[in-house]
């Protein structure tokens, strides 16, 4: 009896922790969406945010994009040539990319390169008692430190993903063409024929604003609720990467659902 | 100078994104293809077989427009294929006849013009009135195979 009575207390002491968790964060959007229009007229802060979230991931992305691309033209065009069908290469690697890869892999390397620093940087100002020093101050921190961010993070994801996609276009080029012959135009025209503009890259731009959205609020929750520990910061960086890649994740299958299901 | 050489490299890291959101608009994606500047020409078919929605609409293996719809026709129960051709190609005389057509034995379907000699030109909203609906392998393979068993019994 004692020990059912233990068993229902830890379920419910979860359950409770838990949705208050969900509402902590909630409210800490609020905040965070307050703070990142205050911080819009301070527009050199969010440069500065802007050049750490989104010109230090750049290198990563393009890299990615490239390897990405290359590969995609590797294995499309062995396939595609079983059924003579490598005219269509462009089409088959900027379907890829623009709808799922771009966004996707994206968004996977932002959480990973930028969200993890995020959480670590703003769980260190409130380790390092910061945050409550610049409240002392009368300095809201939400409008000096997490509002910055926050717009950053909305700007630069869908930019890098652009970028990812881009590059990776040009890398299928420079296999399919460069090592297989595929010719230039019928590589650029199939895409062209194939790929829409609305269907495809708006609703992969608008994939990659709410993985941005995602990752950065995540980011920002975490470092700001972290334990101010050495030990709390780690935890909650490896938390930042953990669930924002399976919110990346899980939200991308819900949205391709909606947008590509035909509703 | 630590903050101008930030914002330099914010300035290039924007206009790179910038670029390539122009170049999946452009180069990528079929942007301006699909814009206002086209006329909505209906066709009745019996049959579409796989014919899909923004399928090309072609003239001598020349795209002019894309499918806008496919309907059915609450009178005569025949598909009716809407087509968005381009505006550029408004001298299509009057007495045009569409086929469904499949590019290769086993492609993607695809509407074929074949331009008749009328002097009126299709408007807008007008009809295409001779028209042949798509092939149907399937039924193509089983009427060749009933008449080939036929041939064997007489």
């Amino acid at each position: 009896m004692k020990s059912l009575a233990a068993l229902f207390g830890a379920i419910g002491g979860w359950a409770i922790a838990f949705i208050a968790r969900l509402g902590s964060a909630f409210l800490f959007l609020l905040r965070a969406l307050l703070g990142a229009a205050r911080s819009l007229p301070r527009f050199s802060l969010i440069i500065e945010q802007l050049y750490a979230l989104g010109v230090l991931t750049l290198l990563i992305i393009m890299v990615s994009g490239l390897f990405v691309g290359m590969v995609l033209g590797l294995q499309g065009y062995y396939q595609l040539v079983n059924f003579s069908a490598e005219s269509s290469l462009g089409l088959v690697v900027a379907l890829f990319l623009v709808r799922e890869l771009g966004p996707v892999l994206g968004a996977l390397l932002f959480a990973g390169r930028a969200g993890s620093a995020l959480t670590a940087e703003i769980g260190l100002m409130k380790a390092t008692e910061q945050l409550a020093a610049m409240e002392m101050m009368a300095v809201d921190p939400m409008a000096r430190v997490i509002g910055p961010r926050f717009v950053a993070g909305l700007i630069a994801m869908p930019l890098l993903a652009a970028i990812l996609s881009a590059v990776g276009v040009l890398g299928g080029y420079l296999i399919g063409h460069g090592q297989f012959g595929v010719d230039p135009g019928v590589y650029w025209s199939s895409m062209q024929n194939g790929v829409d503009l609305v269907d495809d890259v708006l609703n992969g731009v608008i994939k990659s604003v709410v993985f941005g959205f995602i990752i950065t609020w995540l980011a920002l929750f975490e470092g700001y609720d972290a334990v101010p520990t050495s030990e709390g910061v780690s935890r909650a960086t490896t938390r930042t990467v953990v669930s924002s890649s399976l919110a990346v994740l899980g939200g991308d299958y819900i949205l391709t659902a909606l947008m590509f299901g035909g509703l | 100078m630590q903050r101008t050489s930030t914002e330099i490299w914010v300035g290039i890291f924007i206009l790179l994104g910038l670029a390539a959101l122009t170049m999946l608009a452009v180069q990528v994606s079929n942007a301006g293809g699909g814009g206002g500047n086209t006329f909505r020409v209906t066709a009745h078919f019996s049959n579409v077989g796989g014919l899909n929605e923004k399928a090309p609409v072609m003239i001598g293996g020349v795209r002019v427009g894309r499918v806008g719809d496919i309907t059915i026709d609450r009178e005569s129960y025949e598909a009716v294929v809407g087509m968005d051709i381009d505006a550029r190609y408004d001298n299509l005389p009057a007495d045009t006849s569409a086929a469904i057509l499949t590019a290769g034995l086993l492609g993607a379907q695809f509407i074929g013009l074949l331009p008749g000699a009328d002097d009126f030109y299709l408007e807008e909203g007008d009809r295409v009135e001779i028209t042949q609906s798509a092939i149907q392998l399937e039924s193509l393979i089983s009427q060749f195979m009933f008449s080939q068993g036929e041939g064997k019994e007489q």
